[in-house]
């Protein structure tokens, strides 16, 4: 049971509480560059979740043969192979998707994200483990930019779903492609769609996610308290415990 | 908490001065330029100054609720920063985006940070910013004041910054500026010209200066510094045409920004040699945008810049407390000494 609990956390914790993008910070560039509109930002998570758990179910599955030595080139070399695999896929299936992203799609290849989950994670863990971390950071990153990239593009072209025609390519031909929003459309603010409206965003992005994952870390702070402490019944201090966790606390 | 305040023995300093009081006094150092630009521009002008205060109390008012703390509207410095957004906007701009103006100001610059004496740069400079970067069009469409103008409408014309960025690359600058269509400088500093509506009249806003300064709530070394760097500065340029400095100093939002935004108590150094350098900053980096940037002005970057580099500043002009130096030599002596 509790191998089982923990591998559904495995998933889990790479969405809200260890999200790569707004709580490990990990990705800005590419969170910046893409997200100034939602059929871009999805294309990207999606292309980044793809190398993501394939590169951390090999690495994974090497990791007693990589030499620790030379272990940061051996990743990029896995990384590499897969990026340009979703490269090539993307050239094929949804071009204009691939042009949009420009320079973006190759450059997964030293995505923070890969990276660090490839050192911090798959190297350590088993390969079952690794692929739902993978899954899941990969999915943290795609629900991070769709998010950011929401608010920007609504924002700042008036529009949603914009071009995600090039994206629904590989399904066949929609006539669908995106929501215009009424008033916004005619008087964008082009701020949000310039590099310090993506700031902006993002910063209040990373604000709501540690508010609300402080609300989460009060609850543990509270056991720390003298309930906790094996000294509480000789301790001179227990009527003053609670003021030392309101500094702490500040 | 008993730890962090430190309370000395008698006698204390006791003032009569308050945030309030001090607010009042800005608010009625504003009024002259206030009028003047609803003469103007106006009963818009009137509906986006209106709009622009209320809207600042409003969202002062609901983002200290939804963040539980105590209600500041009282100190009145939401009605301060409405006021100077409104000045920083063109006559003609639509109401919605002057509450996204205030929006900006209030609940993201201001109280984001923590309220009044938090924000670390000028929420009223911050949203005209934004506004201008988002909003190009309308907010850089001037019209002439409704006193000087000859047809049935306001017409739309060119800010005399505008006309001016081209005049230092000809040759003959007395003859460009005769040549170029320039109000007279009576009407320039009586506010006859296109332009915000606050900083159109220089003298109503020194009337407000002069004010400011009788009831000493600011010093004039920022403005003074800042002011007088750009004349410096324009002096050069203008190869030693003082038409030209005083076109430049009449001009755009240098007298509303110098006296009335540079001097924002919560970002602007405390010290006297930080002020200084303060205003030279802000008037070097001004007279760089005025003259080689692609805006025409650059009074609010300026100071948005510098209000940035305050910390700094103050790290660097802390005075030392009376005996400091020597304890630390002291010090340094008898370790070298053992």
């Amino acid at each position: 049971m509790a191998e089982k609990k923990s591998l559904r956390h495995e998933f889990t914790k790479g969405i809200v509480e260890e999200n790569p993008v707004l709580r490990l910070v990990l990705g800005t560039c590419p969170t910046l560059a893409v997200s100034t509109s939602v059929s871009s930002a999805i294309g990207m998570g999606i292309a980044a979740t793809i190398v993501l758990v394939c590169s951390n179910i090999v690495i994974s599955a090497l990791r007693k043969v990589i030499p620790s030595k030379v272990r940061i080139p051996a990743y990029i070399v896995i990384i590499a192979s897969f990026v340009t695999m979703i490269q090539l896929l993307f050239k094929a299936y949804v071009p204009a998707l691939d042009s949009a992203l420009g320079v973006y799609l190759p450059l997964i290849v030293v995505n923070c994200i890969i990276l660090g989950r490839a050192e911090a994670f798959a190297s350590k863990n088993t390969v079952i483990a690794s692929a739902l971390d993978g899954i899941g950071m990969g999915f943290g990153f795609t629900a991070a930019l769709f998010l950011i990239s929401t608010v920007r593009e609504i924002l700042g072209s008036g529009t949603f779903l914009a071009g995600i025609k090039d994206l629904l390519a590989v399904f066949g031909d929609f006539s669908f492609n995106g929501f215009k929003i009424p008033f916004i459309s005619e008087n964008p603010m082009i701020i949000f769609v310039l590099a310090p409206g993506g700031f902006f965003v993002f910063g209040i992005m990373i604000a709501l996610s540690n508010r609300i994952a402080g609300k989460k870390g009060k609850k543990k702070a509270e056991l720390r308290g003298c309930e906790a402490c094996p000294m509480a019944k000789s301790c001179s201090m227990v009527g003053s415990c609670d003021e030392n966790k309101e500094e702490a606390q500040a | 908490m008993q730890n962090k305040l430190t309370v000395s023995a008698s006698p204390h300093i006791h003032s009569s001065e308050t945030t309030t009081g001090i607010m009042l006094d800005v608010i009625i150092a504003l009024t002259p330029a206030a009028v003047v630009s609803v003469i103007f521009f106006g009963l818009h002008a009137l509906a986006v100054l209106a709009t622009s205060i209320i809207s600042a109390m409003v969202f002062e008012y609901v983002s200290r609720k939804i963040m539980k703390r105590s209600n500041t509207l009282g100190d009145l410095s939401a009605v301060v920063t409405g006021i100077i957004l409104a000045f920083n906007l063109p006559s003609t701009i639509p109401l919605w985006i002057v509450v996204i103006g205030t929006f900006i100001a209030i609940v993201i610059v201001k109280q984001m940070f923590g309220g009044i004496g938090q924000n670390f740069v000028n929420p009223a400079i911050t949203a005209r910013i934004i506004l201008m970067t988002s909003f190009p069009s309308l907010m850089s469409t001037w019209t002439q004041p409704l006193v000087t103008k000859t047809g049935a409408d306001a017409v739309t014309s060119a800010s005399p910054l505008a006309i001016m960025a081209d005049i230092t690359k000809s040759a003959d600058i007395k003859a460009a500026m005769e040549s170029a269509g320039l109000p007279s400088l009576k009407d320039m500093f009586l506010g006859l010209r296109p332009g915000s509506m606050g900083e159109v009249c220089a003298a109503a806003l020194l009337i407000g200066f002069a004010y400011l300064l009788i009831r000493k709530v600011i010093s004039p070394i920022i403005p003074l510094t800042f002011v007088g760097t750009v004349a410096v500065c324009m002096l050069i340029a203008g190869r030693g045409s003082l038409e030209f400095v005083a076109y430049q100093i009449l001009s755009g939002g240098l007298l509303l920004g110098a006296i009335f935004m540079a001097t924002d108590y919560t970002t602007s150094p405390i010290n006297r040699k930080g002020k200084v350098i303060f205003g030279i900053g802000c008037g070097l980096i001004t007279s760089l945008i005025r003259l080689f940037g692609v805006l025409p002005e650059g009074v609010s970057f300026s100071i948005i810049l510098m209000n940035i580099f305050v910390p700094h500043i103050e790290n660097l002009t802390t005075p030392k407390p009376f005996g400091l130096v020597k304890e630390k030599k002291e010090k340094n002596k008898e370790e070298a000494k053992a």
